[in-house]
């Protein structure tokens, strides 16, 4: 029989952390803080539209880019938040999670050869996206000692002639990381200069603790080379629904437009009626939740604190990322040998890029009293390994 | 500082100081402070735990009894209220609107204990002019709390 399989897709690395996940679900009394999700159910008012639109049998296809309703309220939620405004008729699609859009900006944006610039460490899928879109991933490492910002003189080494993206992942998972308005100004100045265009996930923006999140296209020259992205899953705590959307230049979007229309069709129906909800009377929920996060990331790094583990102060999404090199293991060895002896289950930072390496992700999406009884585990664990020393 | 403070402690009042005030972002002695300022001035009325008393097998009767009355020359309700509320057995008096005066809850081991209070003592006040018994049969949410059910966290344990 012939190989039924595509190259490409053979040599793509399935994600790092399915050992971890095997050996956690397998033990009893596992705690884990490696979810990158929201602890919080769906805020009710949210659910029961949906409920509700089910109910009307308001059950069909919508048009390809997005309930016009909803692409209103889009428009006016970016305006409202972070001074943007897009067209709802030609500059916006609602996508299956922002991880759809990620892939279509890439697929309709580079060609054979294309170099897409991603900062690490960074969410999983972007490298990969980049790769099956045919394009040349070309990593940016980002250093602690940066607070894992992306400097302009970063940004300015890697560009070469074939560099036509850049992949913008702030907030940051998973180090927490947030790029300020003045950071942006600073790598803004570079883009432009190359001419480049940037992919600007915004997943985690509704979740930051020191100032309110600036986005890269609200920065003058960046508009029309940004492709903003964004979505329900973390700010509304609507993982399971399956919504994002992208905006953007009318030129990109329409033709990933394309891709998404004989892909996808449209995105799910009764979760488009829902998101309208979120973004109509769902800010105070938002702000709720915001302030619950930030507690437990005080509490987390006030814990680092009392055992001396080091660790930069994250101002955005949900997770922290302590440094453990201290310890002479590897980000894999620190995290199995943390889930054997105490049974907690962190994130390796290797999971995010080999510059993770020293470094582990854990998750504030988990109630006080787990993050209590986790944090007295890596103290004890943290304690011995010194003994041993 | 005052309503950061309370809305913590609404949902959960058994943290310790110390972890309020690392929680909060502030020192311990201002948390401290503000507590016991508000407690000094009854902003903080009372820290009260919610008991599924049915999973511990005690039998309890709760009811909730609307009462019509006529309000006292010179004191309104607050006179009626405070005859009312002063009996140990009942756990809360509401003024309400709408068709009848006060909410009271009441709580007794049997059926008849709440008749017998009802009858004997509510009913017999001068300014009572009638009442209507609500026997509550389940308990599902109190104090914003589900009762009956208990969350379990059913997220995929790893996710990148």
């Amino acid at each position: 029989m012939r190989d039924p399989l595509n190259k490409t897709i053979v040599n793509i690395q399935p994600s790092g952390i399915r050992k971890f996940f095997d050996i956690v679900s397998e033990m009893e009394d596992a705690l884990s803080l490696g979810v990158g999700e929201p602890d919080f159910d769906t805020p009710w008012h949210i659910r029961d539209e949906g409920i509700y639109s089910l109910e009307k049998g308001k059950t069909h296809y919508t048009s390809n880019s997005g309930l016009k309703e909803l692409k209103v309220e889009i428009d006016r939620y970016l305006t409202r938040r972070y001074g943007l405004s897009y067209d709802p008729d030609a500059e916006i699609i609602v996508t299956v999670g922002g991880s759809e859009a990620i892939d279509i900006a890439m697929r309709a944006m580079l060609d054979p050869g294309d170099e897409v610039l991603i900062p690490q460490p960074s969410y999983v899928s972007y490298l990969p996206c980049a790769v099956l879109a045919n394009g040349t991933p070309v990593v940016i490492e980002l250093k602690a000692e940066n607070q894992f910002r992306l400097t302009a003189e970063e940004l300015e080494a890697a560009i070469t002639p074939k560099t036509k993206l850049l992949v913008l992942p702030f907030p940051n998972n998973p180090t927490g990381g947030v790029m300020e308005k003045k950071d942006l100004e600073a790598i803004a100045e570079v883009i432009i200069r190359h001419d480049l265009f940037v992919l600007s996930d915004e997943i985690y923006s509704e979740l930051t603790y020191l100032e309110n999140h600036v986005s890269i296209a609200s920065i003058p020259g960046m508009r029309e080379r940004t492709l903003v992205i964004n979505g329900f899953s973390k700010s509304y705590a609507m993982t399971g629904w399956r919504l994002g959307y992208v905006c953007g230049p009318e030129v990109i979007i329409q033709q990933m437009l394309k891709i998404h229309q004989y892909a996808i069709m449209c995105a799910p129906s009764t979760s488009q009626f829902a998101a309208v909800a979120a973004l109509k009377n769902g800010d105070a929920d938002v702000a709720g939740m915001r302030e619950e996060y930030n507690g437990r990331r005080r509490y987390l790094l006030h814990r680092f604190e009392e055992m001396g583990l080091s660790c930069f102060e994250p101002f955005g999404a949900f997770y922290v990322f302590p440094c453990i090199q201290e310890f002479g293991m590897t980000s894999e060895e620190f995290a199995t040998e943390l889930l054997k002896e105490q049974k907690l289950a962190v994130v390796p930072g290797t999971a995010f890029g080999a510059c993770g390496e020293g470094f582990i992700r854990i998750s504030y999406a988990y109630s006080l009293k787990n993050l209590k009884t986790a944090m007295d585990r890596m103290e004890t664990f943290v304690t011995e390994l010194r003994k041993r020393k | 500082m005052r309503e950061k403070i309370l809305t913590f402690i609404e949902k959960n009042s058994r943290i310790d100081l110390k972890e309020l005030a690392i929680v909060l972002g502030v020192d311990e002695v201002t948390v401290m402070n503000e507590l016991e300022k508000m407690e000094a001035e009854h902003v903080i009325c009372g820290y009260h735990t919610i008991i599924d008393w049915d999973k511990v097998g005690i039998d309890k009767v709760t009811a909730m009894i609307e009462v019509r009355v006529t309000p006292q020359r010179g004191m309104g309700f607050d006179k009626v209220a405070e005859r009312i509320y002063n009996y140990p057995e009942v756990n809360s008096v509401y003024l309400i609107s709408g068709g009848f005066d006060f909410m009271v809850t009441l709580e007794g081991k049997t059926l008849r204990d709440v008749a017998q209070f009802v009858s004997d003592k509510l009913s017999a006040l001068d300014s009572v002019l009638s009442t209507k018994t609500n026997f509550i049969l389940k308990k599902y949410k109190d104090h914003g709390t589900v009762i009956a059910e208990q969350t379990k966290d059913e997220r995929i344990q790893m996710i990148p």
